[in-house]
């Protein structure tokens, strides 16, 4: 399957010398050797898988729940009364909400960048394809909306229908698929003038099917670059809005509500600033290590 | 060149208009009045409020109403601030954030550049390395985790700096605010400084410059950065708009009396003509902003042609 993303047409081809002693080598093989080869890519990489692993089985591990209040707890700092990282002005276990707030802001980038993802692959690749008016018109869209103050619309939102988490996902994803679209438009361009599209063609398929099946798989070099680029945008924008107030409502925590409400607190307890702000800089920082490093393995042109 | 201006503004306020009809229609389908207070108005009282902002009106006419007064210059009155019109609190509350705002782009840009430029020169040695660390740290580190640290440590610990207000826009306040807008911005500029610079050295032309025996500072600051800070003008427009939304965060941790607080409250308030008022702002700001860099861009790069 890899083999067929960059390289249409070598899937046959591949799949025929799996079987024997020698085998090729895809783009895709070059890519990850080159990946696996930066340093900084590969610490992103253990860092995220880490932050994942704590994310998704972390709560499970510990004895605190991250709405549990204990008046007891009030206050307390790192390691004392069995708080690993302290607890707030509830007496609530500062890890257990850390891992709850990695968990929601790692989701929120997910899925809100999923939705990005859909959006701006269709925009751009039927634009692209399409060309002509279509072209045109749907690109010119994309030019007005980048020239909307976006955030505001997207506080708009939240303040005007509450701030439930779907709504967060979709109105974040919303605003980032712009970019998005461009450069899945530039990208398709290019792919359509190709000789594979051509064939494509000549068999006799429809434009719909040339899109989804020829033209969509084979952008995902950089959609790929660009996704790991936009998680962190969507995260810095989520801890944008709950910082505000109008993000993931309390008890709930993400990385953005636990270092607001840090940040008030802060000379009182700051490791209620410390370890939340730690948190969301690795976080930042493995996504755009990984996003550097794939830039770096698969754009031909930075090499 | 003025054919070229002509035409972008005529895209631009077709797109102004768009903008201010969204925001009117979104603002107007969101449930909740500005005049929902927590003691419940008789109806008689709701009805002549009403009537007095013309909000008894339909919708379309309400609509077709605020766009012929936004034409005329005149945004309305804000409906929770009595006694003000929306363009008398833009006009106290604006240059505040635009100080901020033009302050730490000028020190960005200034910072910035000058960091990219030296990393390029020295390509893959310890000042590059230093450079582009801090330039990933820069770009990591949101400004509502630099700002309270920064905060801990120089206002409250060393007492140096205010912690936080205006005073009318003394130097001392201005620091903190500024230097945690700019510092994001320090670190995306010299990353594109030093890639464009890397880029640009390498080329014929500036090779011709050293055959000819210029002397390198000549070269870097006459031939190379001219042309390597074509990317940075594109980015620079809407990095400007960006720092006046990023203000809003800035504004609130030290409590600055500009327009960022003005969005969420009046917001939540449904203080529709505010809220419009300040979409307009906005909006208006980003176009001219985009078309200014176009613009310079044509100036700075002789190879682009405006048609």
């Amino acid at each position: 399957m890899m083999g067929s993303v960059l390289a249409p047409g070598s899937r046959r081809g591949v799949e025929a010398m799996e079987g024997a002693a020698v085998r090729g080598r895809s783009l895709w093989d070059d890519a990850r050797r080159r990946l696996f080869r930066h340093r900084a890519a590969v610490a992103g990489m253990a860092a995220l898988s880490l932050l994942v692993l704590a994310a998704v089985i972390g709560p499970m591990l510990i004895p605190f729940s991250y709405d549990q209040i204990n008046k007891a707890d009030t206050w307390v700092g790192p390691l004392q009364h069995g708080h690993l990282l302290g607890a707030d002005a509830l007496g609530r276990d500062l890890l257990a909400r850390l891992l709850i707030g990695l968990r929601v802001s790692l989701a929120i980038g997910l899925v809100a960048t999923l939705v990005s993802l859909l959006i701006g692959v269709a925009w751009g690749a039927v634009a692209g394809y399409a060309g002509g008016r279509l072209d045109e018109a749907m690109m010119r869209m994309v030019d007005v909306l980048y020239s909307l103050p976006f955030i505001f619309f997207v506080i708009l939102l939240m303040v005007a229908f509450g701030s439930n988490i779907l709504l967060i996902f979709v109105a974040i994803g919303a605003v980032e698929w712009l970019t998005m679209s461009r450069i899945v438009r530039g990208q398709t361009l290019a792919l359509k003038q190709k000789e594979f599209v051509e064939a494509a063609r000549a068999a006799g398929l429809g434009r719909g099917a040339i899109i989804a099946r020829h033209i969509v798989p084979n952008l995902l070099g950089p959609v790929v670059v660009y996704v790991t680029l936009t998680i962190p945008a969507v995260i810095l924008a989520e801890s944008f809005l709950s910082f505000l107030g109008l993000g993931v409502q309390p008890p709930m925590a993400s990385l953005g509500t636990l270092i607001a409400g840090g940040a008030q607190d802060m000379e009182l307890a700051p490791w209620l600033l410390v370890f939340p702000s730690l948190t969301m800089v690795v976080t930042l920082m493995s996504f755009n290590f990984i996003g550097d490093g794939l830039r770096d393995a698969i754009d031909p042109k930075d090499r | 060149m003025l054919r070229y201006i002509g035409r972008r503004l005529l895209i631009a306020i077709p797109t102004l208009f768009l903008v201010v009809t969204a925001a009117f229609f979104m603002m107007r389908a969101a449930p909740g009045s500005p005049f929902d207070l927590d003691r419940k108005l008789s109806p008689a009282i709701e009805r002549n409020i009403r009537e007095r902002y013309g909000m008894n009106k339909p919708l379309p006419q309400q609509y077709l109403d605020y766009v012929g007064g936004v034409l005329k210059g005149d945004l309305g009155p804000s409906l929770k601030y009595q006694d003000k019109t929306v363009l008398e609190i833009l006009k106290e509350n604006y240059p505040v954030s635009l100080k901020l705002g033009l302050s730490a782009i000028v020190i960005a840009a200034l910072v910035g550049v000058s960091l990219g430029v030296i990393a390029a020169l020295r390509q893959n040695r310890t000042a590059d390395h230093a450079v582009m660390t801090l330039a990933i740290l820069g770009v990591c580190i949101p400004t509502f985790v630099t700002a309270p640290l920064l905060v801990l440590a120089l206002a409250s610990k060393l007492g140096w700096l205010p912690t936080a207000g205006w005073n009318n826009g003394a130097l001392p306040n201005l620091v903190l605010p500024v230097t945690v807008l700019a510092l994001p911005q320090i670190a995306i500029i010299s990353r594109l400084t030093r890639a464009g610079m890397i880029e640009v050295l390498r080329s014929n032309y500036v090779r011709t410059a050293r055959a000819k025996g210029l002397p390198e500072g000549r070269i870097v600051v006459k031939h190379a950065l001219r042309a390597a800070l074509l990317p940075l003008v594109s980015y620079l427009g809407p990095a400007c708009a960006g720092l006046l939304t990023g203000s809003l965060v800035v504004e609130r941790i030290f409590n600055l009396p500009g327009l960022g607080k003005f969005f969420v409250i009046s917001a939540l308030q449904r203080d529709y003509t505010v809220v419009m008022g300040m979409v307009i702002l906005y909006a208006g700001l980003i176009l001219t902003l985009n078309l200014l860099a176009d613009l310079l861009y044509a100036v700075l790069d002789p190879r682009v042609r405006l048609g």
